[in-house]
């Protein structure tokens, strides 16, 4: 027994040293592109440090008057956000509860199709979506905001296996029938019973949402339409420094939102019984 | 009948913006500018520059699946020796979370900030003697393209095999080593064997994320278009020579096919998966 002891406290440390090597070698090799922004955008120009950059970045006058298609990028991509979560929950959630208590017949086809996406480019979506918003800009006119109908398509396989992880772990049929005998109807069912259940879920499914938006730029660009990217790809081309530190302050934005989004599913994992 | 109009919203929604879009490449790519049945659009693939950008894209995507495959394995499992829900493994799955995610155009100009002829990594080395500003191999697809798409490879291997390495237990390597089994020993009987069909897996989609990628590339390159996905870009922004209006739609088939094959690699895998590590 001893000598499985002395063995296993051997290889604790082996594997210490081994996890501390990988990580410092890996996170250099992370860390040096985001080093390498950090540093182009404090140059002064004749050398040394400034913070000139990320004043007038953090100053919505001067953006304002200066950039103007950084403002108009970034209220495309807020509004877009925002139209992109609703719709796919709007559209995504009822239908989800509805299969399992009715039609549990479609539920393969349902996810056969919210999977689909992850086969299918971006860039081969965008191929067979032109022709669609011409449709769209004829109806609804040339908005950037309608670039949502596409987001939700590129966002269903990630929210469809979030919100299909949360159903399955209440009873829906259960608690839809207790609801239903106590008099409620489909709405308040929707609203007051499964959406309160299961919003660990709705989170998760909504912060990769917004983290696949704001960093989307296939479909925006060919389309010539305004997002964030779009704006600061544009930007670049004019000045890099500003362009640079947009970049990365949106990649600290996301990187905010997926750390918060792994302590929220951190608290639905330790009230749920384990596997194996 | 009242249960399915339940559903009609969602069936509708995606008929439109996927199942049509789908279709439309589908059908397109055998149609010419006058919407008659035509194979042109398929043999125009063999232009010498198609072909090129299609084995640029093949090559790179292979060769970046590989090099994410093998450095994300290494570092799930070195993540995976941490203690469960500490800091390392919780800052570690986030921060690649928005790294595979974040690719595109951001990614495209750390890049330039670090290794192109501007940037300070180059500017370091050209202290030390050694002059990466005269050649553009940034913009190369063998080259910077390699390193940058390995730069997303990495951490979306770490999410995708994670889970995977977290399935070995303890007990399994207890119970070699209690028959003498040395570390070598057990990851050539145990541990391998259990983890090669995630691990080929997990490959074959960073195959797939690499072919797909658009952003990045189109960011970083603004002359020519060596890959794929670039060409078909070319296609919808400019203007396409007479007969051969759909290519791009041919061209887009081309990646579909491509992408169906491994796909379906990878659900065959994944079913042979789900046996040992039950997920």
């Amino acid at each position: 027994m001893a000598g499985t002891v002395k063995l296993r406290a051997a290889r604790r440390r082996k594997q210490t040293i081994f996890r501390r090597l990988v990580v410092a070698l890996v996170g250099l090799f992370f860390a040096l592109p985001i080093v390498g922004m950090v540093e182009f955008t404090t140059r002064a120009p004749g050398g040394g440090r400034t913070l000139d950059t990320w004043a007038t970045l953090f100053d919505l006058g001067v953006i304002n008057a200066d950039y103007p298609e950084l403002k108009t990028g970034l209220q495309a991509s807020a509004g877009l956000v925002v139209l992109t979560v609703a719709i796919m929950l709007v559209m995504l959630v009822p239908t989800m509860t509805w299969v399992r208590l009715r039609l549990p017949g479609m539920r393969r086809l349902v996810e056969f199709i919210c999977i689909l996406p992850l086969t299918i480019p971006a860039i081969v979506l965008v191929v067979g979506l032109a022709p669609v918003y011409a449709w769209v800009a004829y109806f609804l006119g040339e908005s950037s905001l309608w670039l949502a109908f596409a987001y939700v398509v590129l966002v269903l396989p990630y929210a469809y296996r979030a919100l299909d992880a949360g159903l399955s772990a209440i009873d829906v049929k259960t608690l839809a029938e207790a609801a239903r005998s106590l008099g409620a109807g489909w709405p308040t069912v929707m609203w007051r019973i499964i959406l309160p259940n299961v919003r660990t879920a709705v989170l998760s499914a909504s912060f990769l949402s917004v983290a696949l938006v704001l960093g989307e730029f296939t479909i925006a660009s060919l389309f010539s339409r305004d997002n964030l990217q779009v704006a600061i790809n544009l930007l670049g081309k004019r000045d890099s420094s500003i362009a640079i530190a947009a970049a990365l302050a949106a990649l600290v934005l996301a990187f905010i939102v997926l750390f918060a989004m792994s302590f929220v599913g951190a608290a639905r994992g330790s009230h749920r019984p384990k596997e194996n | 009948m009242g249960a399915l109009l339940g559903v009609l919203p969602f069936f509708a929604y995606t008929a439109i913006f996927l199942v049509i879009p789908t279709l439309i490449v589908v059908v397109g790519a055998f149609l010419d500018g006058k919407n008659r049945p035509t194979l042109g659009n398929l043999s125009a693939l063999a232009q010498p520059q198609i072909v090129s950008a299609f084995v640029h894209s093949v090559v790179l995507s292979a060769v970046t699946a590989v090099l994410g495959a093998v450095f994300g394995a290494l570092l799930a499992y070195a993540v995976s020796t941490a203690s469960e829900g500490g800091l390392l493994r919780r800052m570690m799955t986030s921060l690649c979370g928005v790294l595979a995610q974040f690719g595109g155009v951001t990614l495209a100009f750390a890049f330039v900030a670090t290794v192109g002829s501007e940037g300070f990594l180059t500017l370091w080395l050209k202290n030390i003697g050694i002059d990466l500003a005269g050649s553009t191999w940034l913009y190369e697809p063998y080259k910077g393209l390699i390193l940058v798409y390995t730069y997303f490879q990495i951490p979306l291997m770490l999410i995708v095999f994670l889970p995977a390495v977290e399935g070995l237990r303890p007990q399994w390597r207890e119970a070699a080593e209690s028959l003498g089994a040395s570390t070598w020993h057990y990851w050539r009987h145990v541990g391998g064997p259990i983890l090669a069909p995630s691990f080929i897996g997990a490959m074959l989609l960073l195959f797939t994320n690499a072919f797909s990628a658009y952003a990045t590339a189109a960011a970083l390159i603004s002359q020519g278009s060596p890959i794929i996905p670039l060409q078909i870009g070319g296609t919808l922004s400019s203007e396409v020579i007479l007969g051969q209006e759909n290519i791009g739609k041919a061209m887009a088939l081309g990646m579909v096919a491509i992408v169906a094959v491994v796909m379906t690699l990878y659900v065959v895998l994944e079913r042979r998966t789900t046996r040992w590590l039950g997920r």
